[in-house]
């Protein structure tokens, strides 16, 4: 049995190396099926199929984005009306002003709510996932590092009510992981 | 369907509908990232140092000929009454223009499923960031004050001014910066996989430190990918209307006006599919000399790849053709004397050859890719995308300088001539482009890996099924 990092710190999880994308979710769904919650497949790309393998919960993003879009959208009327009819009416080629020019704000009201929208993904996205992370127990795993290249992985975290080291390395080896490795969190 | 092999007739029928692969065959996902990173990793090739000095040189000569704008005024350049939008404005639209084909082919054909994007994507990206900032010199330096130019952003000031919002060149300030700063948060969330590969791979300090600062971190399991493609999907969808919408208001900042020639209600789509003929021309334009200089780039961006993207560029610069027969059309139809005049005057006055030069360009040339022939040689592509930017600057000349050289009264007629200064900064702006580009592909990846795995055929997670 392979280990990780510093074997005096705490156990973060069980890992093993699997051949190809199908494989990876063979055994997802064969870790569900035995029960462990606390478990990740890792992949160069995302696999077709593999959420409803794993069966998360849909990702909440859509609806922190609409939120994040409605704030731009309300931010650009009140940008727009509050100056042009309250504190500085321009009132120029005889053109209405304030609240009858309102088609004219559409164009901008489009744009900050896209605007807005597009930055609650982005910062949404990386708040849910956890990034920016510098380190993590898994860097300790010299094969990881295949990951991005074409390595598929399976971990079975230390977390999981029902781990326990030497079965679960068992049990990854059963389902054809190789070079199954103990991780450890330093 | 059950398991199991198809009789004949089926397994002929399979392979007549089956599409050309979008990997080459052999190429496994291993040489992908091998393949990609090292165009990254190796030794900066000698062709690139020469590449870099001629492009690095005309950016001295746009900053120089930037300082001595700034300095002196906008008189340097050749604007005069009654033409005051003139190169400036020009050169802002074919810019902004180009960049939509990079959004379009990452945004609009991910949400249409169009996997062929995938192998273009990144670099189509790219483009679109470094053509947008090249746009944004130009009204920048436009205003006459550049050290004024924050008067458009509308935040509270000591003189207690605000912006007319009812302005399109206020929405076009908006829609600009807008397009940008979307433009990169959808390219750097792209990035995020592939530059985790390539801190994976990396060897020095100094890339281990710059890599892995960018990569955030990413690890690739299915917790995050499951969040992250929500997000693409989000910015994906987002980036869509906004790349509409972004020409759009673009056209708005001439049709909002009461110029003839200027004053139609086409503008917005005619605009939109001029931006992505443009933008396709130019994506086309950059990414054949990549394929002739890294040659297993050939494998990602296959002869199959190259004919799609002619499909579009046959197809936008058919409806440019109709937009601009429609602009004939309605200026007879329509019955205005003005209208009429101005259409005239463009097909026969002293820049007739402009008007020429931009359909013989953009509609007739573009036709001969209704032959296969034309499509899948790769030179002959390159040179049906070089007159196809040749067309579009002409069109947005057209467009912007024949309207107001005549407008209603005689006494506000005249002609426009550019000066070196105008010259200068136009090829200036290439040497930016060129200069951002070239510096791309050195030190980030030009293909987005990670979505070349997926599509690649060793990737396929459901065997026996179509991917």
């Amino acid at each position: 049995m392979d280990t990780a990092g510093n074997t005096a710190s705490p156990m973060y999880g069980v890992g093993a190396e699997f051949a190809s994308a199908a494989d990876l979710l063979r055994v997802a769904k064969e870790i569900r099926a035995a029960g462990y919650e606390s478990f990740d497949v890792f992949s160069p790309f995302p696999i077709h199929g593999m959420d409803k393998a794993v069966q998360f919960r849909r990702s909440p993003l859509g609806r922190i984005v609409f939120i994040g879009g409605l704030t731009g959208f309300l931010t650009a009327m009140a940008l727009q009306y509050i100056p042009s009819a309250v504190i500085y009416p321009l009132i120029l080629h005889g053109k209405p002003f304030g609240f009858f020019a309102i088609p004219a704000y559409f164009p901008i009201l489009f744009e900050t709510t896209v605007l807005f929208s597009a930055f609650t993904a982005f910062i949404g996205l990386l708040m849910i996932i956890g990034l920016p992370r510098f380190n993590h127990p898994l860097f300790n795993w010299e094969r990881f590092k295949g990951v991005s290249a074409d390595g598929f992985f399976a971990v079975i975290e230390s977390r999981d009510p029902k781990f326990a080291p030497a079965e679960a390395a068992e049990f990854l080896a059963s389902l054809g992981g190789s070079n199954v490795t103990i991780i450890h969190e330093d | 369907m059950a398991e199991g092999t198809l009789n004949p007739a089926e397994e002929s029928a399979r392979i007549a509908v089956e599409r050309p692969p979008l990997v080459a065959p052999g190429r496994t996902m291993g040489w992908i990232s091998d393949y990609v990173s090292s165009i990254v990793e190796a030794q900066t090739p000698r062709w690139w140092w020469v590449a870099i000095s001629i492009t690095g040189t005309l950016l001295l000569v746009l900053i120089a000929c930037t300082t001595y704008l700034v300095a002196t005024g906008v008189g340097v350049w050749g604007n005069n009454h009654p033409v005051g939008w003139a190169w400036d404005i020009t050169n802002f639209v074919f810019w902004i223009g180009i960049g939509h084909a990079g959004t379009l082919i990452s945004a609009i054909l991910f949400l249409t499923r169009q996997k062929w994007r995938t192998s273009i994507n990144r670099a189509a990206e790219a483009m679109t960031l470094f053509a947008v900032i090249c746009a944004a010199i130009y009204p920048t330096m436009h205003v006459g004050r550049v050290w004024m130019s924050w008067f458009l952003i509308p935040v509270p000031n000591a003189n207690g001014i605000w912006q007319n919002f009812r302005s399109p060149l206020m929405w076009d300030a908006f829609a600009v910066l807008t397009y940008f700063l979307v433009s990169v948060l959808f390219w750097y969330t792209g990035l995020i996989p592939d530059l985790a590969t390539l801190r994976d791979r990396a060897t020095t300090r100094v890339r281990k430190f710059f890599y892995g600062i960018l990569a955030l971190g990413w690890r690739g399991g299915n917790r995050q990918w499951r969040h992250y493609e929500m997000a693409y999907l989000l910015l994906a969808g987002l980036s869509t209307p906004l790349v509409l919408s972004v020409h759009s208001v673009v056209s708005f900042d001439f049709a909002a006006s009461v110029i003839p020639g200027w004053h139609t209600t086409i503008f917005p789509p005619y605009f939109v599919a001029g931006a992505i003929f443009g933008g396709f021309a130019m994506v086309l334009t950059i990414l054949i000399p990549a394929r002739a200089v890294y040659r297993p780039l050939g494998d990602l961006i296959t002869v199959s790849h190259i004919d799609k993207m002619c499909k579009v560029l046959l197809f936008t610069g058919s409806i440019v053709g109709y937009a601009y027969l429609m602009e004939l059309f309605m200026a007879w139809y329509s019955g205005n004397p003005f209208e009429r005049a101005t259409f005239w005057y463009r097909a026969t006055g002293p820049y007739w050859w402009a008007y020429a030069l931009m359909v013989l360009c953009n509609v007739a040339v573009p036709q001969l890719l209704w032959f296969r022939f034309f499509r899948t040689h790769v030179i002959w592509v390159f040179v049906i995308a070089m007159f196809a930017n040749v067309g579009m600057w002409f069109e947005r000349f057209v467009i912007v300088a024949t309207s107001l050289t005549r407008d209603f009264l005689p006494s506000s007629w005249g002609m426009f001539h550019p000066t070196w200064v105008d010259v200068a900064m136009f090829a200036g702006t290439f040497g930016l482009f060129g200069t951002l580009f070239l510096l791309f592909i050195r030190f980030l990846p030009m293909i987005c890996m990670f979505e070349v795995k997926a599509v690649a055929p060793s990737a396929n997670s459901h065997q026996g099924g179509n991917p």
